[in-house]
């Protein structure tokens, strides 16, 4: 009753906060809803025992990168912005893709028995034993060890890429 | 009151998905866009970490860890390019930055 609640509560939030993201003229409002819209995720992960995530969500979302999207705006002068056109023409093209998610809900709702069983049939599996934390990186350290050391490559590869752009002279 | 099951947060992040969508489609403030794109990777993230949720299974968490690594690449990068777009062309409108265009 209570996770009933909290969810629709949380993705109020997430829905709320991405409509008003896409549709708000400043910026600075557009980023501020969209840290709405972050947090409610974090609060979506947190319903799913997804404690670990739920931190790095909060740290690195609403902290990094929601950080780095305000210095942008408030460096690039945005002043403006408050008598141009909002939306450009491609309204056609944003229909096509509301068809094509429709098509897929509509797929996955009146599906055949594959799809059913992927989505519905979920209880039987056993919980696991060790907590959040502990499980993943158990699993980051070793199932997952060359793709973690390869992230970190291209962390570097970012770094390096983003202040070879902003810097004016090289 | 239903119970949520995994297809309640399948439907949500689609519903997401969609708003990151015509956010990017019809949009023309680059910022705002790169906005929508991070608001697509939360969606496919909601979308993992929900079946990792009903398998009891800890990867779906271990790919959005990595979803959310390259985020904040893509957001880095991204904004890099802005400012460098900014200090040529000065201006963040997608649709007038058409150089190549035929």
């Amino acid at each position: 009753m209570l996770d009933t609640v909290l969810f629709y509560s949380f993705a109020t939030l997430v829905l709320g906060g991405g409509i008003f993201t896409i549709t708000r003229r400043s910026p600075v409002h557009s980023a501020i809803a969209l840290i709405v819209a972050l947090l409610g995720v974090a609060g979506l992960y947190l319903l799913q025992q997804a404690e670990f995530l739920f931190a790095v969500q909060i740290v690195l979302y609403v902290g990094g990168i929601m950080l780095l999207f305000l210095f942008v705006i408030m460096l690039v002068n945005l002043d403006d912005a408050e008598h141009v056109r909002e939306f450009n023409r491609q309204w056609a093209v944003a229909l096509a893709a509301v068809a094509a998610v429709g098509a897929a809900g509509f797929y996955i709702f009146h599906g055949g028995a594959a799809v059913h069983h992927v989505v519905y049939r979920l209880e039987a599996v056993p919980a696991a034993a060790v907590g959040n934390t502990e499980a993943l990186a158990d699993s980051l350290f070793s199932e997952y060890l060359l793709p973690f050391e390869l992230v970190s490559v291209l962390l570097l590869v970012a770094v390096v890429g983003s202040v070879v752009m902003a810097k004016k002279r090289i | 009151m239903l119970p949520v099951t995994t297809i309640h947060y399948v439907a949500l992040s689609a519903a997401l998905l969609l708003i990151g969508t015509i956010g990017v489609l019809t949009r023309r403030n680059i910022v705002i866009i790169l906005m929508s794109i991070e608001l697509i990777l939360n969606a496919v993230n909601i979308n993992l970490i929900a079946f990792s949720h009903a398998w009891h299974n800890v990867n779906g968490q271990v790919f959005a860890i990595f979803v959310i690594t390259d985020a904040v690449a893509e957001a880095a990068v991204g904004l890099g390019i802005l400012i460098a777009l900014f200090r040529n062309k000065e201006t963040v409108q997608a649709d007038e930055i058409d150089l190549l265009k035929w």
